[in-house]
């Protein structure tokens, strides 16, 4: 897939560059651009991408009230990127492997995991963690780009056994172009050339420093050039584009045409709308108006409009959805809430067998608990 | 490989060297599993710089013998995504000193896999990892940094001190289903050779080797430094008639605490020999694990007879700085003393 130019028309705000390779099919007022083409979805899969992103945006809010009630510690903020998100993991298929990172909440979502499993970390129990055996998501990674090479030896393994119907997909930030696991990572999917769809979400900000001093490169997209792996630049706040060059990576990714490559680098231009995480003050380091810039095209709006302007979506339809999204996080932040879990998970799940001096270590934890109560090993912190 | 088979009680054996042993070892679990593969730098076409990995290329060809790009980041967090697949990928560091550029992937992913993913995930994957001085090599080429892994929960830490081992504990370390880092001390790789089965045989990763039995005092050690320690021993046997045991820890995480303490137990003495820094090093986890687990029967202060806090020197000083027979000597003989 080389860098095209879809829609012809690129309708941006100041801070992207005005692109005329950057895959767009919506404009901003959720209207099919001239010469671009919709991916072929039927009407309910058009409402399940909606429904999802809409999910997402009111699970985003929710978290965020949560964490200030301090019912949830801290949490990174996904407003702006749920398009995205929930695009690329619809374009997944079932058996295809999800590499996320701390802010994909809501691709591992719509790649299979429970709301309420989201929630548990952010309560503080590690069960949450535990991932259902049908689905192929990998833990969210904390640290920068360490998912990169990772992903990369899945999709080499998978092929190495010739088990080219699987792809993965793995998430980055534009932080992670800056570090030396991205480099190695795609140096590798080129020289193996492994069925691997890397997705850089460049949201323009890394914490506090723009996406310009994390590069010099005119784009991110370029750097797969040195890679010799393919690249497409597209439109991250246009949930349909998204969906249309991930559907048409992975696919490449299983199957080449002949000369073609299975890897490839989507530059999902977005924007984060909110902090980088509740720790974060973004007021400190950009603008306002930045922000403002951004927002017409906000994609829960643009979806939505495009649904209502085919008449696949109405206001009936629309609060019902809302109320099922609204049920569906109460739900998931009660049973989070519920949750209770025993001083031996502190334990588990260290080596396949616990280690003999570990079982000491619990069995002495265990005798001071008893010996003391649960309550005395908070006193000291309070 | 470059000894031939004879038969010693009715079983094949081979006289080879520590790395030809582990060069057996990985041809004998690779012919056995069609899941191991081995990646690198030079791992190949080269067979490895240390011939570790010669003729398995030729062998079972470039999908599981790998030469990669020089990246050791990409190395290892390739391996854990191969791992993910039900392969068993040993990948090969071309030295310690050049491991931390994947120290991230190994402390921060390998590592905590498991309990990242509350059990659904596992990384089974050794590390291989020349280490150690004394064999002349350039600056960054010597390390001995084992307390970093010890400290890491989730990894187990194997080194070998002989042939039989090698081969052994490298067979335990492809079975474990939690990552391993093996590392080979390549001072010996190639200084002598003992009999080595060609049959498949394992050594357990829970146990240390009591290499010379004693009762004057117990010396606790791994890897290239258990030769020291008993041409050491021996000396002082002759010399001085003190009688040391040796201990050969051969898994430095988990410990083998009950061997540890029993040997202390019974000699209420203890050197422990590590060629790395002193400083945090294992010396003082071990001699601390005594304290807490048989103070009652100590005789004298545990002794540490180590590396110095600074980096290895290069080679024109690397014998002052390595814990030679001399110094071993020096250190148990002021600990029987006391």
């Amino acid at each position: 897939m080389n860098m095209k130019n879809e829609a012809g028309n690129t309708d941006l705000p100041a801070p992207v560059r005005q692109d005329s390779e950057l895959v767009q099919v919506l404009d901003a007022e959720g209207n099919v651009l001239p010469q671009a083409s919709v991916p072929d979805l039927s009407d309910r899969e058009l409402l399940e991408l909606y429904e999802t992103i809409k999910l997402a945006r009111h699970f985003d809010q929710r978290a965020i009230s949560f964490q200030r009630q301090g019912r949830l510690a801290t949490y990174a903020p996904m407003t702006g990127q749920e398009g995205s998100q929930v695009a690329t993991s619809m374009a997944l298929a079932e058996q295809d492997w999800l590499f996320p990172t701390y802010r994909e909440h809501a691709a591992k979502y719509a790649h299979g995991m429970e709301l309420a499993s989201l929630f548990e970390p952010l309560r503080g129990y590690r069960d949450g963690y535990a991932i259902p055996e049908d689905v192929n998501v990998m833990p969210e990674y904390i640290p920068i780009a360490t998912q990169v090479p990772q992903a990369m030896g899945m999709a080499w393994g998978h092929k190495l056994q010739g088990k080219t119907d699987t792809a993965v997909l793995c998430h980055l930030g534009d932080g992670a172009t800056s570090e030396g696991d991205f480099h190695e990572g795609l140096n590798f999917a080129g020289v193996f050339d492994v069925p691997a769809v890397f997705v850089c979400n460049n949201n323009q900000w890394a914490i506090s420093v723009p996406r310009e001093r994390q590069t010099a490169s005119e784009t991110i997209a370029t750097k797969a050039q040195a890679y010799g792996i393919d690249s497409v630049r597209v439109d991250g706040l246009d949930p349909l584009a998204v969906y249309k060059v991930t559907s048409e990576a992975l696919e490449k990714a299983r199957n080449p045409a002949p000369g073609e490559l299975r890897p490839t680098l989507i530059e999902s231009v977005q924007y984060r709308f909110g902090a980088h995480t509740t720790a974060d003050d973004p007021s400190v380091y950009r603008d306002e108006s930045e922000e403002e810039a951004w927002r017409d095209r906000d994609p829960v709006d643009r979806i939505e409009k495009y649904l209502y302007n085919e008449d696949i979506l109405d206001s009936d339809l629309e609060s019902e959805i809302q109320d099922r999204i609204e049920q569906a996080v109460s739900e998931a932040i009660e049973t989070a809430e519920q949750t209770e879990t025993s001083p031996d998970n502190i334990v588990e799940h260290v080596y396949d067998d616990v280690p003999a001096r570990l079982e000491e270590q619990r069995d002495e934890l265990n005798r001071l608990r008893e010996k003391y109560d649960d309550g005395a090993f908070s006193e000291v912190l309070e | 490989m470059s000894s031939t088979a004879s038969t010693q009680s009715g079983q094949t054996v081979q006289r080879l060297a520590l790395v030809e042993a582990i060069q057996d070892g990985l041809y004998t679990e690779m012919a056995q599993d069609d899941s191991v593969v081995v990646l690198g730098e030079d791992v190949g076409k080269n067979g490895g710089v240390f011939r570790a990995t010669d003729q398995l290329y030729e062998e079972f060809g470039e999908d599981r013998v790998i030469d990669t790009p020089l990246a050791e980041a990409g190395i290892i967090g390739a391996s854990i995504g191969l791992a993910q697949t039900g392969m068993k990928p040993v990948p090969e560091m071309q030295f310690m000193g050049f491991m931390y550029p994947a120290f991230d992937q190994i402390v921060s992913h390998a590592a905590r896999l498991r309990s990242r993913s509350q059990g659904q995930y596992s990384v089974p994957m050794v590390i291989r990892a020349p280490y150690g001085g004394g064999i002349r090599a350039p600056e960054h080429h010597s390390e001995s940094k084992e307390a970093f892994f010890v400290h890491e929960p989730g990894l187990k830490v194997v080194s070998p001190s002989t042939p039989y081992d090698a081969k052994g504990l490298l067979a335990a370390s492809i079975h474990d289903p939690d990552p391993v880092i093996f590392l080979e001390p390549k001072l010996i790789y190639r200084a002598f050779r003992e009999d080595v089965p060609t049959k498949p045989y394992a050594v357990s990763l829970s146990e240390a080797a009591v290499r010379r039995e004693g009762n004057d005092i117990s010396v606790y050690t791994w890897g290239a430094m258990t030769r020291p320690a008993l041409i050491a021993a021996e000396n002082l046997s002759q010399s001085h008639g003190i009688d040391a045991e040796v201990i050969d820890l051969r898994t430095l995480s988990p410990l083998d605490i009950e061997t540890i303490t029993d040997s202390f137990k019974k000699t209420g003495r203890a050197a422990i020999v590590h060629e790395a820094p002193k400083t945090g090093g294992l010396g003082a986890e071990i001699a601390t694990t005594i304290q807490e687990e048989a103070l009652v029967h100590q005789e004298a202060p545990i002794k540490r007879i180590a590396g110095f806090d600074a980096p290895m020197p290069l080679h024109s000083l690397e014998d002052y700085y390595l814990p030679q027979a001399v110094r071993i000597q020096d250190g148990i003989r002021e600990t029987v003393d006391f």
